[in-house]
């Protein structure tokens, strides 16, 4: 076709109207081009009913949702709602309680334990949960290799039955046996006062051996550099517990809805959404604006502005320890005089009423007194100023010494909600006794856990644990023994004496042999046991109860929910 | 103009082979590691040197970046330690959440920047010019995270009208297609959804937003300023022409080179701002990514952002220096 004549150029107007025209088609013509997948009829209660939706704000992702391979606090909070283990928790204690396993006894010379298994269990595929799938688990466990034997991978396994297939002379298991579909023995290869206890982890929560096989749980260490998560642990894990598994947008939240099958009580809930909010500023204005019903470890600052405002705080019994730690290293810190002056010189009661959460107890001890072992009669160190200007006085310090002191700064640990305020508080109370303090604080990681753990040079330091499970060498044991960077100091005897406690068999003997370390630790004065602090969990008001456990074994199907 | 293209991406082959080399040996030169990071408390010496070992931390570094370097050309950029998932699958599901912010603060700061700048200057020495200048000072000087944080707690707390943090609300049930949220509520007939992923961009879009508004508004009045006296601008005037003509064909038309160059730039500042406003405002974008992985000195995830940010600005420079050509067809790319 020839058109002659002048060309017509559009005008700017027309340009516009035929680019919005444009637009608009083209929006019209994507509305609706893909399917919605959204369910129809959710949320469609009646007035006064209450929103069966639960809203958790996680202040991190879980590391895997495969709880074999994980052992941070969010993974296992998930896991605790989608997994059930033999062992569980007595409510609110630390102490083990039926739960797969209804009953169990164990051998005379403890290399043997028996579980009678719950029957008409089953995994959220459907396959039933039996003896068989126990063996499954505990073989799948210890047949692990290479870098599926990693610390940051599975670090409960290889910390608490210390070998593998691969390395059997320091195995601590040895063998399943399934006596039918519902009973199970468990061999040792060696005792193991701590087996039962340490079977409510979520660690060693019983997995569907399908599901486990179907998506390759064990393939893992894809890279040179960091192993992968396997299939199962992204998105596919199955478990006999309350809840299973719907979602996870990483970095978003992670959802999970009622298991219709479930064996026991399903509870108030049917949808649980883990909210991941990393700051905890964050996570209290999420609150108040209401976008989420809880969180956990509330800053000790904000709980009596929040229970002013209507909001319950729920305190757990704390299974916690805070201490001071003190270099051997430093020539200064290895005189037992000083470490002593240094004790007397701290006022712990200020200290837990100007710094930690409500609930927080005095520490006399490294273990809080739920744990067996612990020991009323334990020398302590009364606050006593004079007595600790004296004890440097002895020690060649007439005027105080200097000293560097390390603390981690922005981070919160369930012990240690604020570091920065236990320090400045120590700070004032060393210096009342003339020892100046040289503030060394550096980022919590790696920095921090690198300088104290890693290296010889720091001084004092402020660090703690979180306790897993009843088990005094979870605490003690992890401290002291053994010859430690973190301490400096060697002392075969207290080595000696976890090891030899560690691997009783009779529980009563093994508690007065703790009960005795507590008190050479004591005499010792390694490091000073400051406090043990409570972490709070922080509710909208329409959560009327939360399932607080000293060891986080709290499972969502307890909650009581009141609109 | 292919041509300019080519040697463009040509020179970027060696700055980035330099830069994986600098790179390399400066996140392995921090102190602490991956495997202390990871372990926490339990980070015994024994404990990290297994780790190491079995990661493969403890091999001579020529080793190691041989193997990266390798992996790297055929593009895999490797695992984040941290999560245990590829590092580019980790960008490209919060990558979209950034792009989502950029924009909304980019639309802010232009929409908002260049008309105020444009009548600081026309308006010179009188109200709207005084105002815009004690504006932007301000938004130049008050930290992000501060503004961040103010913003929130006036407009998610004291008078909630907005939503405090992440992309959506968590019970709203939202088909996810593209990451996009806005776009895939859009696409789904979600309206809702759409609606909610919007109202979660503005508090984070606004904060972000502030410093790139306050300098193009600044960057704006001076360039108007100066062309508005230009010689050609008075023989406009002298001509009789239209003052909308002169003002919309000669003033803001000659004005905008610099602002262009400004807002090119500012997007490199946007992605080291998103990582304060993404902490506060909890939005799963690749600023909080990227937070975590330097606390967490995830070797392979400060890597690989930094390879992929250098490759996002080079673009975004040659974008830049090509779109000159179409705002003044005197400068020809050659």
């Amino acid at each position: 076709m020839s058109n002659s004549g002048t060309p017509v150029r559009p005008s700017p107007a027309k340009k516009r109207a035929a680019l919005t025209a444009g637009i608009s088609i083209s929006a019209l013509l994507l509305t609706g081009c893909v399917q919605s997948q959204r369910e129809e009829n959710t949320g469609t209660e009646g007035e006064g009913a209450v929103d069966t939706t639960f809203v958790f704000a996680a202040s991190a992702d879980p590391k895997s949702l495969d709880p074999a391979f994980a052992s941070d606090g969010e993974s296992f909070r998930v896991s605790r709602q989608i997994f059930e283990g033999l062992v569980g928790v007595e409510p609110g204690t630390a102490d083990p309680a039926p739960l797969l396993a209804e009953s169990w006894e164990t051998a005379e010379d403890g290399l043997s334990t028996t579980f009678a298994l719950k029957e008409g269990v089953t995994f959220h595929d459907g396959t039933d949960f039996n003896a068989e799938a126990v063996c499954f688990n505990f073989d799948r466990w210890y047949n692990w290799t290479g870098v599926q034997q990693a610390e940051t991978v599975s670090y409960y396994y290889g910390s608490l039955f210390r070998g593998f297939a691969d390395s059997p002379e320091e195995a601590v298991y040895e063998s399943c046996e399934a006596n039918g579909d519902s009973e199970v023995t468990i061999n040792l290869a060696k005792p193991f006062a701590g087996f039962v206890p340490a079977l409510s982890l979520p660690a060693f929560a019983m997995q569907s051996p399908t599901a486990l096989e179907e998506f390759s749980a064990d393939e893992i260490g894809g890279s040179e550099e960091s192993p992968t998560l396997s299939e199962y642990a992204l998105g596919n894990p199955v478990g006999t517990g309350p809840f299973k598994f719907d979602s996870w947008e990483v970095g978003q939240q992670l959802e999970l809805s009622i298991y219709e099958d479930y064996w026991g009580d399903k509870g108030q809930i049917t949808n649980t959404i883990f909210r991941i909010i990393d700051d905890p500023q964050a996570r209290r204005q999420a609150l108040e604006a209401g976008t989420i019903d809880g969180y956990d470890l509330v800053a000790p600052a904000d709980t009596a502005s929040l229970a002013d405002a209507g909001y319950n705080i729920v305190p757990r019994d704390p299974f916690t320890i805070l201490y001071l730690g003190m270099n051997h290293a430093v020539p200064e810190l290895a005189d037992p005089l000083v470490r002593q002056a240094i004790a007397h010189a701290i006022d712990k009661q200020a200290l837990v009423d100007q710094t930690l959460p409500e609930g927080t107890e005095v520490a006399t001890q490294f273990i809080p007194d739920v744990v067996d072992g612990f020991n009323e009669e334990v020398t302590t160190y009364d606050f006593d100023p004079e007595r600790a200007k004296e004890l440097l006085a002895e020690a060649g310090y007439p005027d105080g010494f200097e000293v560097q002191f390390n603390y981690p700064t922005n981070v919160s640990r369930p012990y240690m909600p604020t570091p920065e305020q236990v320090f400045t508080n120590l700070t004032a109370q060393l210096g009342e006794v003339g020892i100046t303090v040289t503030p060394a604080p550096a980022a919590w990681s790696p920095d921090y856990l690198n300088q104290v753990q890693g290296t010889p040079d720091h001084g004092l330091h402020l660090l703690g644990w979180t306790g897993d499970y009843n088990d005094t060498d979870n605490f003690i044991g992890v401290f002291f023994g053994q010859e430690k960077l973190e301490f400096g100091f060697n002392n075969p005897e207290l080595f000696a004496a976890l090891t030899e406690a560690r691997g009783m068999t009779d529980r009563e003997e093994q508690t007065a042999a703790y009960e005795e370390i507590n008190e050479q630790i004591a005499e010792f004065n390694p490091a000073i046991p400051l406090a043990h602090p409570a972490p709070s969990l922080a509710f909208a008001p329409r959560v009327t109860s939360y399932p607080a456990s000293p060891v986080n074994d709290e499972v969502f199907t307890d909650i009581e929910l009141s609109e | 103009m292919l041509r300019v293209i080519g040697k463009r991406i040509a020179l970027l082959i060696p700055t980035l082979f330099g830069l994986s080399i600098l790179l390399f040996l400066w996140v392995r030169s921090l102190p602490g590691g991956p495997a202390t990071a990871l372990l926490g408390e339990k980070a015994t010496p024994e404990a990290v040197a297994r780790v190491n070992e079995l990661y493969g931390f403890d091999r001579p570094l020529l080793t190691q970046y041989f193997t990266y370097i390798g992996k790297l050309l055929q593009g895999d950029f490797g695992v984040s330690i941290n999560t245990g998932r590829p590092v580019l699958e980790e960008f490209a599901t919060r990558f979209p959440a950034t792009i989502e912010l950029t924009v909304i603060a980019l639309i802010f700061a232009i929409g908002v920047g260049i008309p105020l700048g444009y009548f600081a200057a026309r308006y010179y020495g009188r109200f709207v010019d005084h105002s815009s200048v004690v504006l932007s000072l301000i938004g130049i000087t008050v930290p992000v995270f501060f503004l961040a944080f103010i913003l929130k707690y006036l407009f998610a707390i004291q008078w909630p009208i907005l939503p405090p943090d992440g992309r959506q609300n968590p019970r709203i049930d939202a088909t996810h297609v593209t990451d996009f949220y806005v776009l895939d509520g859009l696409l789904t007939g979600e309206w809702d959804a759409a609606w909610d992923a919007f109202l979660h961009l503005i508090l984070p879009g606004l904060a972000l937003g502030t410093i790139p508004l306050a300098i193009i508004v600044r960057i704006t009045r001076a360039s108007v300023l100066e062309v508005q006296n230009a010689d050609y601008v008075r023989t406009a005037r002298a001509k009789g022409l239209l003052e909308r003509t002169i003002r919309g064909r000669f003033v803001l038309r000659n004005a905008m080179l610099p602002v262009v160059t400004t807002i090119g730039l500012q997007l490199g500042l946007l992605i080291s701002g998103a990582v304060l406003t993404e902490t506060v405002f909890a939005f799963n974008g690749i600023g909080r990514f990227l937070r975590d992985a330097i606390f967490g000195l995830d070797y392979p995830v400060l890597q690989g952002f930094i390879i992929f940010i250098a490759i996002l600005y080079a673009f975004i420079n040659l974008i830049v220096d090509l779109s000159y050509s179409v705002i003044d067809p005197r400068v020809r790319v050659q």
